[in-house]
């Protein structure tokens, strides 16, 4: 690895009303180097990466290309210094084509040489060996490809510092595998990298360094090899990391209660999205989870229970009455909460208050001629922010501007306060870090052992087997199995994922 | 409404004072404001007898007062009443009804075929007006939750949906007459849009008043706003809290619709009969331009009704200075729009958070020159 360095960040600060965002923060990007950028959420990884593409003016603090000072005004000044950002969410246009989206608001003259440009995409897709034909409309590849059109679209344009936000959320394992190849194959081209991500895994897969931040100020720099994951978990917590060892594990609800009926019950449910009608259950005090593969089924199974989904057939039992969920409303009436799987679609509404979207749920609950007073609300959502230890301004911030993973908590909040008797949580733990993952993942057990029954799911199968005392697997929008007790494992998940075939002997 | 709640922060004297103004400054409602303001202090500067007010005999003999700014505020109540129905609208549809100028001559139509009946000039009311009051209420609600049912459960734009009724409404309002214009008689009716005998304050400041109690009232006492500021925000998540967004889109253009019955009702009433093709003319862009003033957006979501009502008091108060110096009404819209340039650029955030950048610049350097020179 050569040692020249191609970034420099000196002293960066930057402030928001009420918040110091960054606080004289360094970082070191050297040639040929893949640079983990890590921290909780609200630690300032976000707005690093946005003071140095030019989306936020930084308060101080220089930033060096090249052992050059710059001044980075906006993401053009950001593109034309070399600095090329691939977001999380794709930014390209899905109904042009591959080539178009590569050379779009590039060229010069007034007229485009559509075989020029064709056979240049062509040429850069397979140096980089990436599976798209430049003719191609962007939309009908999968989003891996979509992200290695946009990588290469910043490649192309000779940068000399590659940005990949949050690249591997949406991917599957072999999806981030070829991205990882792709990532190498740039690194031994000499561009540096600058990969942020939550999945502590992929940091250790592909990177030579890690920058972690904490609370918005420089934690230290340290080599991959150098750092065990447990102590990169206590630098970016700030705190020893033991918090899986004083959870207790959920007994699993069994014989004890079997005189009493399920606080929830559904036979034969059917809903509009196309999963096949399924049976389920869940009884006072119970934590459970639908597992699988994304787009197994499993956020709609809960969609369906929520009457999120138009609910075509089946019966609903609570308690053992029979009972009708048309709409959110009747769910919520008979005490059921959804947090939904798509915080930004769903869950958030950005332009109100955090008050407002604490207390939103209990209002509607109540009715609109039913209003809670403005001093219970500002109870309320000073008591939830400092029982879930919300990191917000003040009550009447507008939740868009919080940072991911404490929009989440003001969501759980608002359901928390609606107190349901049955919390379904679709990946509530979805882009969040280590640490707030754990407080949620305990914070489940503890309603559980208040009496409150919790369904679970998450992409990822430790913590779903931290928390649930029995899974419900999904497969092509059918449940195929149901695991318990001594099943519960991550072999035998995958096994029932996989369809009884031994396919993973150590994934 | 929502941002003037925010605690204010204590702090020492001069501190807090500062403070105040940048968040007056940041704050919605400083742009019809501030606008108020500078036409006053034109008026003022060019002629203060703008602002006087007498107290005279009016045609029937009764003392009444008169002058420009009791011109501005009668003027400007069926604006002030219709911006009222166009925020709630803009907020939970993002989007506008551009029919209410044309659904305002099919309601004043009603009221007159009601007081009329079949004859073009009766000597005497053929009902009473309060039966022809709630009839026009229901029938421009009607014609309200038309649009609201295109809007919300057929999911059309806005623009589009509303663009029927403002193609069919003066045809609507001349056909229910038979294309004639009956003139009422009767004196008590032009109560509404003149003056009560003995009370000197034109009559409609009053209905705008209570219009504007009645709505102060509904926002405080029900979650109207929460609920069509959540669902004009992401109308999903709203969905999934157990709100109704079809209802709430549809309820609104219904509540806009009795605005339009109730200012439909006072610009029969001015004149005891309408003309369906003139009256209320381009009443809908003023109406959307005043809830724009108030610094929403007409995107919707957030909005301040306080703002928009202003902002409809503002138009009023611009079209009656231009016509003190004695504009031709036909180049009225032209002035119009110049000052309407002005303001929507400096209402629109961007500039505020320039403006708001710049002052804070300014404070900075001088404090460091204070301390520099300690």
């Amino acid at each position: 690895m050569q040692e020249e360095v191609v970034l420099k960040l000196d002293g960066i600060c930057k402030e928001f009303p009420g918040v110091k965002a960054l606080q004289d923060v360094e970082f070191t990007l050297r040639k040929g180097e893949i640079h983990a950028l890590m921290g909780e959420n609200g630690a300032g990884k976000s707005t690093l990466i946005k003071v140095l593409t030019g989306v936020y003016q930084k308060d101080g603090g220089n930033i060096y290309l090249s052992g050059k000072p710059v001044v980075i005004r906006s993401t053009q000044d950001a593109q034309n210094a070399g600095i090329s950002t691939v977001y999380q969410e794709i930014t390209l246009c899905p109904n042009l084509s591959v080539a178009e989206n590569m050379f779009i608001g590039r060229t010069k003259s007034a007229f485009t040489n559509w075989k020029k440009m064709n056979e240049d995409a062509k040429k850069l897709l397979e140096s980089l060996d990436i599976p798209a034909k430049p003719t191609q409309q962007l939309g009908s590849c999968s989003i891996a490809v979509q992200q290695m059109v946009a990588i290469a679209r910043a490649v192309d344009m000779e940068c000399k510092v590659l940005i990949l936000d949050e690249p591997t959320s949406s991917l599957d394992e072999q999806e981030v595998e070829k991205l990882f190849k792709l990532m190498l194959d740039l690194k031994e081209r000499g561009v540096g990298i600058i990969f942020v991500t939550h999945f502590l895994d992929q940091v250790y897969a592909v990177c030579d360094k890690i920058t972690v931040l904490r609370d918005g100020k420089f934690e230290g720099e340290y080599d991959a090899s150098e750092l065990p994951k447990v102590e990169l978990v206590s630098k970016m917590l700030g705190k020893d990391l033991n918090a899986l060892s004083d959870m207790e594990k959920p007994v699993a609800v069994s014989d004890s209660t079997d005189g009493e009926a399920p606080v929830f019950e559904a036979s034969g449910l059917e809903s509009t999205s196309g999963i096949a009608p399924f049976d389920f259950s869940i009884r006072k005090g119970e934590v459970n989870g639908f597992t699988g593969l994304l787009g197994s089924g499993r956020s709609e199974s809960v969609r369906a229970i929520y009457g999120a989904d138009k609910v075509l057939g089946g019966t609903i039992k609570m308690n053992g009455k029979e009972v009708k969920i048309r709409k959110p409303l009747d769910a919520m009436k008979l005490g059921i909460s959804y947090l939904p799987e798509d915080r930004k679609r769903d869950g958030i509404v950005g332009d109100l208050s955090v008050k407002d979207n604490i207390i939103l749920a209990l209002q509607v609950m109540k009715g609109m001629f039913h209003p809670i007073s403005k001093a219970d609300a500002a109870k309320f959502a000073d008591e939830y922010i400092k029982l879930l230890e919300i990191k917000t301004a003040s009550p009447d911030t507008p939740i868009k501007s919080l940072s991911g993973g404490n929009q989440q908590k003001v969501i759980l909040a608002r359901w928390l306060l609606a107190n349901p008797v049955y919390l379904i949580l679709d990946e509530p733990t979805r882009g969040i870090d280590v640490g707030t993952k754990l407080e949620i993942q305990k914070l489940v057990l503890k309603l559980a052992s208040e009496g409150k029954s919790v369904t679970f799911i998450s992409s990822e199968i430790d913590e779903m087997l931290n928390v649930c005392s029995r899974l419900i697997v999904m497969r092509d929008r059918k449940a195929v199995g149901e695991l318990s007790g001594a099943d519960l494992n991550q072999s035998k998940i995958m096994e029932t994922i996989a369809g009884g075939e031994k396919v993973y002997e150590n994934a | 409404m929502k941002t003037l709640e925010k605690p204010v922060q204590q702090k020492a004297g001069k501190k807090s004072t500062g403070n105040l103004l940048t968040k007056l400054i940041k704050n919605q409602i400083f742009i019809p404001i501030a606008a108020l303001l500078i036409l006053v202090i034109f008026n003022l500067i060019a002629d203060p007898s703008f602002f006087a007010v007498t107290l005279s005999q009016n045609s029937a003999g009764y003392p009444v007062l008169s002058g420009n700014l009791i011109t501005i505020l009668d003027n400007a109540s069926e604006l002030v009443i219709l911006a009222i129905g166009m925020t709630l609208v803009t907020s939970a549809s993002g989007g506008q009804d551009i029919s209410v100028g044309a659904a305002i001559a099919l309601s004043g139509s009603v009221v007159l075929r009601v007081l009329c009946g079949t004859e073009s000039r009766p000597e005497a009311l053929q009902a009473p007006i309060i039966v022809a009051f709630l009839v026009c209420c229901v029938v421009a609600m009607a014609f309200g939750a038309f649009n609201g049912v295109l809007v919300a459960y057929f999911k059309i734009q806005p623009m589009v949906a509303t663009l029927i009724l403002f193609t069919a409404g003066r045809s609507i309002a001349a056909w229910i007459n038979n294309n004639e214009l009956p003139i009422i008689s009767d004196e008590s009716f032009g109560y509404f849009g003149n003056f009560i005998p003995g009370i000197p304050i034109p009559t409609p400041i009053f209905i705008a008043i209570i219009c504007m109690i009645i709505i102060a009232l509904v926002l405080r006492f029900t979650k109207l706003g929460l609920f069509t500021q959540s669902v004009g925000i992401n109308a999903e998540s709203s969905r999934l809290n157990g709100i109704n967004p079809e209802f709430i889109k549809f309820i609104t253009y219904v509540i806009l619709g009795l605005c339009v019955a109730i200012a439909g009702f006072i610009k029969v009433s001015r004149f005891s009969t309408i003309n369906y093709s003139v009256v209320a003319k381009d009443i809908e862009m003023d109406a959307i331009l005043a809830v724009a003033l108030g610094g929403n957006a007409l995107s919707g979501g957030k909005f301040n009704m306080a703002a928009s009502i202003l902002g409809a008091y503002v138009i009023q108060f611009l079209t009656t200075t231009l016509f003190k110096f004695n504009v031709i009404s036909s180049a009225l819209p032209a002035y119009k729009a110049v000052v309407v340039i002005i303001l929507v650029i400096l209402s629109a955030p961007i500039v505020r958070d320039k403006i708001a950048a710049i002052r804070k610049k300014l404070s900075a350097q001088k404090t460091t020159v204070k301390e520099a020179a300690q």
